[in-house]
């Protein structure tokens, strides 16, 4: 791509990068969460394949794959974690843990992140899931020539 | 903490957990891989064991995700379930075995089979994604959490089939299944937003104890007949089998062969413990015989013509679907009235009972013919001939399963197929023939594929080919001893799998019950 493109392409990567992980953070409190960060994060990987191309974008399929899994064990073993009451037992909410054990106080909030229990980490799971997957479809896309060349 | 009071959830949890560690695990090489897969299958094995034991000897489980304890279906305050919650009863147990027996039998088979493939890692993975979707279905309560689960064996299941990307077929059977599931899918949607708009409910037991049969019910129950319908390979729904079975790898038609039944599952499930008798029993009954008839007709006098080996096994299996469909279609036509205890139970105990000797001896003929085309690359008919010579245990499975399709004594087909036709004979003597009448084509069919494949003098193209590897035969073998054997005892296996299972279709209390009656403490 031209000059221009890759410019502003590298420029916006970041404020997306930050942007996505916003979503993935607070959604537990605001609307969004881990699937639409991840959506996020990954468009930010295809504005990088688009300006720089598959091979300059330094995206490492390897890499995303070991991620993608991680974000699903993740997510399996804290529904694994609440066995000790039932599977997907929210074990960290209402002083159950040292961290995120506080209730998500109803209504308008500045933002409370350390509430809510496994949820927060579960969307970070859901998250980490979905950018890396989402990634490496857009990243094979690119890699695989297309018929017409 | 009781691992036995979580087995419901660990079923579907461990496979779970199994597809995500594969390709962690696959960095470690091939053979880690491969016994991780059979090991994580060998542990779902010994629980769904667990699971349906416990369900035989004492009823229904139910299981809350994510509640205090896992009986406490309705905290207090609330008058209807709020959580996703899991229910298996007699039907789920059943199944849950059939699915744990042909999933890990289907990945020892594979170590071998698929060795020269490459990407394996995704392969286990999809393959016990496959399992964990199938147990989700039959264990799952929740009308949502089992369009989830479709969609999971759905995607699971399509890219089991494309996997061989070299091949032509492959593709174009994924991409024909993946149309055909994706609207089956979104009709399951649809049918379960149309029960959730009027009832504000999700969980099938309560969904059943308010269900009116209203004209958006009978809407939803259309839709939930149709893909289910299509989901089991029914005809006029059946296109995709016939390219999908010889597509996808050996191992992998036999995981779809229980892939199929579990849209018999979903589609036995929603008429009887969900609708009941509020349903106008006599008509879905007879369209529920006629899709039946239809497979078997359809599916039999297609075979006939086929000179793809697997696609000829593929076409007699539809009409393998039609006998269940048709046993249990007789049981749902006559639900409710005295006949019933007479003929109707019996008809759906030969029905159930053909589901699982489907599963073992469609497997074991999907398996053989797939030890056919490894050894010698081709399924072609014509080309084939005189194998028995360098291939004779693959060749004295393949009769097994020959003759318990076609229904010959002592094998289990055989046992299965009478108690269908005596009594649909009473329901109505013409369904009966139609039946016994295509059971002998099958006979027919299977006589000329053996013929062809493993009679004759030795053919000079196939005379260095050996014997299946020892994972292979291991895994045929199994699988004929359990033909042998469910044909052997057939009353045994009718009294302690068959009857619960076909008992809970029935006793549609019982299933509400076990939600909405066990309130506070623990079952």
């Amino acid at each position: 791509m031209s000059k221009l493109v890759r410019t502003i392409g590298w420029l916006l990567y970041a404020p997306i990068l930050i942007f996505g992980f916003y979503v993935i953070m607070h959604g537990h409190l605001t609307p969004g969460g881990g699937f639409q960060g991840g959506a996020v994060v990954a468009s930010g990987f295809a504005l990088l394949i688009v300006a720089y191309g598959a091979k300059g974008a330094g995206l490492k399929e390897r890499l995303l794959s070991v991620v993608e899994s991680g974000g699903a064990l993740i997510f399996v073993g804290l529904a694994f974690l609440g066995l000790g009451a039932t599977f997907f037992y929210n074990f960290l909410a209402a002083g159950g843990g040292v961290v995120f054990n506080e209730l998500v106080p109803p209504g308008p909030n500045p933002g409370d992140l350390n509430t809510a229990g496994t949820l927060p980490l579960m969307n970070w799971a859901v998250g980490l899931k979905v950018l890396a997957g989402l990634g490496s479809i857009v990243l094979l896309l690119a890699l695989f020539p297309s018929e017409e060349e | 903490m009781d691992i036995l009071a979580h087995v419901p959830i660990l079923v579907v949890g461990i496979p779970l957990l199994g597809a995500f560690a594969t390709p962690l695990i696959a960095r470690a090489g091939a053979r880690a891989r491969n016994w991780f897969a059979i090991f994580i299958l060998l542990l779902t094995t010994a629980l769904a064991i667990a699971l349906a034991v416990s369900v035989f000897q004492a009823g229904p489980r139910v299981y809350v995700l994510g509640g205090q304890s896992f009986g406490f279906t309705l905290p207090s305050g609330y008058f209807f379930p709020i959580r996703i919650i899991l229910e298996a009863d007699g039907l789920s147990a059943f199944f849950v075995l059939i699915i744990a027996v042909t999933t890990l039998l289907g990945a020892i088979y594979s170590t071998a089979f698929m060795r020269a493939h490459s990407g394996l890692e995704k392969y286990y993975a999809l393959l016990l994604l496959l399992a964990a979707g199938m147990f989700g279905m039959v264990v799952t309560g929740d009308a949502f959490n089992f369009f989830v689960f479709l969609e999971i064996t759905s995607i699971a299941a399509t890219g089991l089939v494309a996997f061989r990307t070299g091949r032509a077929e492959s593709g174009e059977a994924a991409f024909k299944m993946m149309v055909l599931y994706n609207i089956g899918g979104l009709l399951v949607l649809l049918a379960v937003a149309i029960l959730y708009g009027q009832y504000g409910a999700l969980n099938f037991a309560y969904l059943a104890k308010l269900i009116e049969y209203s004209l958006l019910d009978v809407v939803a129950l259309a839709l939930f007949v149709l893909a289910l319908a299509l989901k089991a390979g029914a005809v006029p729904m059946h296109m995709w089998v016939p390219d999908a079975y010889p597509a996808a790898p050996a191992p992998v038609t036999m995981v779809m062969v229980a892939n199929t039944q579990i849209g018999l599952y979903g589609l036995y499930r929603i008429c009887f413990s969900l609708y009941g008798l509020k349903l106008t029993p006599a008509l879905v009954g007879w369209i529920v015989i006629i899709l039946g008839i239809l497979s078997i007709f359809i599916g039999v006098s297609m075979a006939v013509i086929q000179r793809d080996l697997k696609r000829l096994i593929a076409y007699s299996g539809i009409a393998q679907i039609g006998y269940m469909l048709l046993g249990v279609g007789v049981g749902l036509a006559v639900l409710g009235t005295p006949a019933l205890d007479s003929y109707g139970l019996m008809a759906m105990k030969g029905g159930i009972f053909h589901i699982v000797n489907h599963a073992l001896y469609e497997g074991l003929l999907f398996l053989a013919a797939g030890a056919v085309s490894y050894r010698a690359g081709t399924r072609n008919l014509d080309q084939l001939g005189g194998l028995a010579h360098n291939m004779r245990w693959t060749a004295f499975f393949f009769i097994i399963g020959g003759a318990a399709i076609a229904g010959l004594p002592p094998f289990n087909g055989f046992a299965s197929k009478l108690i269908i036709y005596e009594s649909v004979f009473k329901f109505n003597p013409i369904l009966a023939v139609i039946a016994l009448l295509a059971s002998i084509i099958t006979l027919a069919i299977y006589a000329r594929a053996f013929q062809s494949v493993f009679v004759g003098p030795k053919l000079p193209a196939y005379k260095d080919v050996r014997e299946a590897p020892p994972s292979m035969m291991f895994a045929m073998a199994i699988l004929a001893a359990l033909v042998v054997l469910f044909g052997l005892f057939p009353d045994l296996v009718v009294r302690y799998l068959v009857s619960p299972a076909a008992q809970a279709l029935v006793n549609r209390a019982q299933y509400i019950e076990a939600i909405l009656g066990a309130g506070l403490g623990v079952r």
